[in-house]
């Protein structure tokens, strides 16, 4: 009879719950955790208060002995707090509030007398890992896309919820700096390597059900099994830690000495890399530092108190809206194309179209290479196994996979075959009379409706499709180089453009995994563009006498990620000189500053840049250090000019550069070159590097403030001319302070 | 042309490591040839071709039929060669003939499978064999001493014969325990599966059913005439058994999974005419098989089920027609889960419906792969070999051979 009672005593309890739900499982209970309003869970309120709720009820349910934390959706255990929801408060002491609820939530978990076993599939980020960590056994499958990390530091905060100090107990000191200050994903198999989970589950294949579900439904069996243990201690708590090594690492960080040398190393490599502009990875370290040598107390305190203070912070505002961006970007505004394009070709496999060509051939699309060379399409060749080898070097692919890959590849130095191509993306040299002759050529190949996509950094598209049959399928692709690690793509379109070609466009950007603008056409059209006048200034704060190390520091310490000069050298000399021709003959004397004909007397020099090992920099092979050209310097002394001491502080130095760029971006709104403020950001930090802390120049100029930028621009412009006139718009935000391009 | 199965034989098959300790592996597959010659006292010149199936190959005799072949005293004039398609390179070579015969090539073929896990070919790494190489071609000695000082400790690790598969690098044991997992093959299921190999193999053997199993002198040795891996237990010593791949939450053990085997295996075929012309009662007709693969992650050992349905109905009959089963041993319950599913059947075959249950009581009714042994290479005969003597012995008409390898699968129909 009692066994009869067993077999039926599954009883489900579900009242008016949406989000968290439990069965009990003979004496275990499942927790089942699903948002229905969304692809991801996340920490929102309702979620928290509902598995507050179920928590309580297990608790208080003599039939259960331990639990098993499930999330029922196939790619997403928890991805993190809700976002929305720290926006939301007003103060810092609110989102120090939500911080101690989270804290006193997962201390009640962690202190659970029944234990509780997290099964994780999919990504367990952020609050997520957090409260993973705070359950007593963790069981991981372990799927691509199960990852865990702590991303926080990524939006400019910390671990609010118990990261900081439990984080540290479990994977030991380094590991935990390193999780929190890099907020890198860390798959399956490391994590539990690293101590993080305690077992690893495989995802399985088709048998009586799809794949998804009969995985997670295997992870709940699974893990059932695992909580039986540890209640009949069958299954030890206790990591094993039978590796030598470990032990050594404990004994290592007992020593007060050594944690604080961590501490400082981390700290000094922190400031070194963010030029003390991103508060959060300080806090983090503090936070773990107080609570390791002050005790829990005091640490969950610092954690909360930071965490509602850099939920404040400008910079962590920007980095959210640089977030919600980059998501916003991600997606196809343009609806479905009608035909999806399953074979790509690209022409030219220089650096540009051999790296597209990489990115496409690992998402399945056949992809066609063609160069007019045997040498230059080998080498493109080269460039792409390189690119995959590399990949499977770090073992993120496997080399089966990599071949596989290759064999989408088809390198050719003809046209054969192009009339069954769905899109052609040109990467050849950037000279309108070639890409007119390459573009004809092409159409006379090709079926009807190939679309025929041109990567060129500033030519205008119309110029280009001028020598078209069919410019509505012909649109701009500017990729960024190293294309296989810039995430922006800008697509720009002509008024002839069909919607239908920018949503293909777009379709093949997304699945190449690209950040997304679309913009309008025009010289430059959009990052070109904003680009141009601040080289231009950089060339004339250099003709003034500033050293190019001395311009690099003044822009990083900024938040750029590279320094103007090494980035001109980085782009090419060449390249620099061929725009700040073009749009200087297209815009006049607002792009003026520096002079072009120095960029061209160091092309003439050879000093081409990085490609050409010497730019305004000498580049040697093994060593990082690099020393000024000494030729480059001669050519600076012939074309010297005079600084006006009133504008060249280094403050001042830093804003004629940035100001111009900001400029030039909001010029490209109000033209309707860009779309939104939204894309402009994306656009510049992603394709650029315009500081990340900044969120990119509308959020700057929102944070700023657009008067406080005019009034600076206006004492450039007394000096120097028209280079530095607001644009209207800018003007005009400048006028009425309550005119902001981010709600 | 109707082809024929005149006789089939294999050696004992043996746990590796124990009395076939010495063998290479030709010398295994001589002996089951030699044993089949001897059985059916065919004139070694009667012979037209030879093939064999292997799996881990051992580099001096790459083609280990025509080693096998000399070394039984057959005539050099006839020609030998060697197959490999992992589990099933001994159906592979039995579907050879039957092509050889087919097509007008012979009459009279030879066709087995050998497999020794007692000696593998162990390598050294990939570093020091590029180094060994270069140093054969190196001319001064100041030469050779700067490659020889190249060499570092870890070029000294050797490379072991990997039984993973290449392009997913995930182990056979692995891959089923996570097809079990996928099926909801229970742990109880498969121990209870196993039991019942053991028990029908050992009665088998108890009765003189496997005749097929020659008697071989083992050199220094003496007469092996049985198989030594049946071991029937009970249930509870089954149960007591700890996972063997995935650990510790997998449910395949040792039990319920085929140990490592030294043995091989061979059938004469012929076409119908030339076995009366000669003599020859034969046994069974063999009808029609198919090969079929599938992803090599998620479907490594489903063969049986997408082959199964298919043979039968190119050869227009039904699994109720089928009086004998000879599936191998190689996670049939998941196979079988896969069957009887009509969302497998649906989502991963293209098929409206189930392909239906398999009746286990015409299944493996002799011991299967799990009791009498897995001799990689060897298993495809025995299963053929197996199959046509029960059907003699139980009076049927039909019998069906199945068996999953990796990548690809076949099936009999005979």
């Amino acid at each position: 009879r009692r066994a009869q009672f067993r077999k039926f005593g599954c009883f489900c309890v579900n009242f008016s719950r949406t989000h968290v739900n439990y069965e009990v499982k003979e004496d275990v209970a499942v927790i089942r955790i699903n948002d229905p309003n969304s692809k991801v869970n996340t920490l929102s309120a309702q979620m928290e208060s509902e598995l507050t709720q179920v928590m309580n009820e297990i608790w208080a349910n003599d039939a259960v002995k331990s639990a098993v934390l499930i999330s029922t959706k196939p790619s997403c255990f928890i991805a993190g707090a809700d976002i929305n929801m720290i926006q939301a408060c007003k103060s810092a002491e609110e989102v120090t509030k939500l911080s101690q609820e989270g804290q006193m939530m997962f201390d009640r978990i962690e202190k659970s007398p029944k234990p509780i076993v997290a099964a994780i599939n999919g990504s367990c980020l952020g609050g997520g890992l957090e409260f993973a960590i705070a359950c007593q056994y963790r069981v991981a499958t372990k799927s691509k896309k199960t990852v865990l990390g702590t991303p926080e530091v990524m939006l400019g905060l910390l671990p609010g919820a118990g990261g900081t100090q439990r984080l540290p107990k479990l994977v030991g000191l380094p590991s935990a700096l390193d999780m929190m200050l890099t907020g890198r994903n860390i798959r399956a198999d490391k994590a539990k390597k690293m101590g993080l989970v305690h077992q690893l589950v495989d995802p399985l294949g088709p048998g009586l059900k799809s794949p998804e579900e009969r995985t997670i439904e295997y992870l709940e069996e699974v893990a059932i099994g695992f909580a039986k243990g540890i209640l009949s201690k069958k299954i030890p708590l206790t990591k094993e830690k039978s590796l030598m090594q470990s032990e050594l690492q404990d004994y290592v960080m007992g020593i007060e000495f050594v944690r604080k040398q961590i501490y400082n190393t981390v700290n000094k490599r922190v400031m070194k890399q963010t030029k003390g502009l991103y508060p959060a990875p300080l806090k983090i370290i503090e936070s773990v530092q107080t609570g390791i040598e002050q005790g829990p107390e005091a640490g969950y305190l610092f954690e909360s108190q930071n965490f509602g203070k850099l939920a404040m912070t400008s910079e962590s505002n920007a980095l959210i809206g640089l977030y919600h961006g980059q998501v916003a970007c991600k997606k196809n505004h343009f609806g479905t194309p009608q035909k999806e394009v399953k074979t790509l070709a690209i022409l030219g496999a220089g650096l540009m179209g051999a790296g597209i060509a990489q990115v496409t051939i690992d998402k399945g699309i056949r992809t066609v290479l063609k160069d007019t060379t045997e040498e230059g399409l080998n080498r493109g060749q080269q460039q792409i196994y390189k690119g995959l080898d590399d990949k499977t070097k770090k073992k993120s692919i496997t080399s089966f996979e990599r071949d596989n890959t290759l064999s989408n590849l088809i390198a050719q130095l003809d046209y054969q075959n192009f009339d069954k191509v769905d899109m052609v993306i040109e990467a050849v040299f950037e000279d309108l009379h070639i890409k007119h002759q390459v573009l004809k050529e092409v159409e006379a190949v090709i079926a009807p409706d190939c679309i025929f996509a041109t990567n060129t950094s500033a030519l205008p598209i119309k110029d280009i499709a001028a020598a078209s049959k069919r410019p509505d399928k012909v649109i701009g692709m500017h990729y960024f180089s190293p294309v296989d690690k810039m995430q922006l793509l800008e697509i720009i379109t002509t008024d002839k453009t069909s919607k239908d070609t920018t949503a293909s466009a777009v379709a093949v950007g997304l699945k190449q995994g690209k950040v997304i603008i679309v913009v309008g056409d025009g010289p430059g059209f959009y990052t070109t563009r904003c680009l141009a006048p601040m080289l231009a200034e950089a060339v004339r704060v250099l003709q003034e006498g500033v050293d190019p190390k001395k311009l690099d520091s003044l822009t990083t310490g900024f938040g750029f990620p590279v320094g103007t000069a090494t980035l001109a050298d980085e782009v090419g000399i060449d390249v620099a000189a061929h725009v700040a021709e073009d749009l200087g003959k297209a815009f006049g004397t607002r792009f003026g500053g520096g002079n072009v004909e120095m960029l061209k007397a160091m092309v003439e020099k050879g000093f081409k840049g990085r490609k050409s090992g010497v730019g305004c920099y000498l580049y040697k092979e093994g060593t990082k250090n690099k020393e000024v050209n000494p030729g480059f310097q001669e050519i600076l002394g012939s074309f010297k000019m005079t600084p006006s001491a009133a504008v060249s502080s280094d403050a001042d130095v830093q804003y004629r550069l940035v100001s111009r760029f900001v400029n030039e971006a909001v010029l490209c709104l109000q033209e309707g070159i860009l779309s939104s403020p939204v894309e402009g950001d994306v656009g510049a930090v992603f394709g650029l590097g315009f500081p990340p802390c900044l969120g990119g120049p509308f959020r700057f100029v929102d944070t700023f403030g657009a008067d406080k930028l005019v009034q600076k621009m206006k004492r450039y412009e007394e000096v120097y001319g028209n280079h530095f006139t607001p644009c209207q718009l800018l003007l005009d935000h400048a006028k009425d302070s309550s005119k902001k391009f981010h709600k | 042309i109707n082809i024929v199965l005149v006789e089939g034989v294999r050696t004992p098959f043996l746990l590796s490591g124990t009395i076939y300790n010495d063998f290479m592996a030709h010398d295994l597959a001589r002996a089951a040839l030699l044993g089949l010659l001897n059985k059916t006292s065919l004139p070694k010149d009667a012979v037209d071709y030879i093939v064999y199936g292997t799996v881990i190959q051992e580099v001096k005799t790459s083609n280990v039929a025509r080693e096998a072949a000399l070394g039984a005293g057959i005539s050099e004039k006839i020609p030998a060669h060697t197959v490999t398609m992992a589990c099933i390179s001994a159906n592979q070579a039995i579907t050879t003939a039957v092509g050889l015969i087919a097509a007008g090539q012979c009459d009279v073929v030879v066709a087995g499978g050998v497999e020794t896990m007692s000696d593998m070919p162990i390598r050294h790494s990939r570093k020091m064999r590029k180094t060994m190489l270069t140093l054969n071609k190196a001319k001064t000695l100041s030469q050779r001493l700067t490659l020889l000082s190249k060499i570092r400790l870890g070029y000294l690790t050797p490379e072991l014969p990997a039984l993973t598969e290449f392009s997913t690098n995930e182990t056979m044991g692995h891959s089923a325990d996570r097809l079990t997992a996928a099926f909801g093959v229970s742990r109880r299921e498969q121990d209870e599966f196993a039991f019942r190999s053991h028990s029908l193999a050992k009665k088998a053997q108890d009765a003189g059913l496997l005749s097929d199993v020659l008697s071989v002198n083992v050199p220094g040795k003496g007469i092996v005439s049985k198989d030594n891996g049946i071991r029937p237990s009970s249930m509870e010593q089954l149960e007591k058994l700890k996972p063997v791949f995935i650990k510790p939450h997998g449910t395949i053990t040792p039990a319920s999974s085929s140990f490592l085997t030294d043995g091989a295996s061979a059938v004469l075929l012929m076409s119908e005419e030339k076995a009366l012309a000669m003599g020859y009662k034969p046994k069974a007709y063999l009808r029609d098989f198919v090969f079929v693969s599938q992803d090599p992650k998620d479907q490594l050992l489903l063969g049986p089920s997408y082959a199964t349905p298919e043979v039968l109905e190119k050869s227009g009959i039904t699994l109720d027609d089928i009086d004998v089963f000879e599936f191998h041993e190689g996670q049939i319950l998941a196979n079988l889960k896969a069957m009887d599913s009509d969302w497998f059947a649906q989502t991963c075959m293209g098929r409206k419906s189930k392909v239906g249950v398999l009746p286990i009581e015409k299944l493996n009714l002799w011991g299967g792969s799990l009791s009498l042994g897995h001799p990689f290479g060897a298993t495809g005969a025995r299963l053929v070999t197996a199959a046509v003597n029960r059907l003699k012995k139980e009076g049927g008409q039909y019998a069906l051979v199945a068996a999953c390898a990796a990548g690809g699968q076949v099936v009999f129909d005979l």
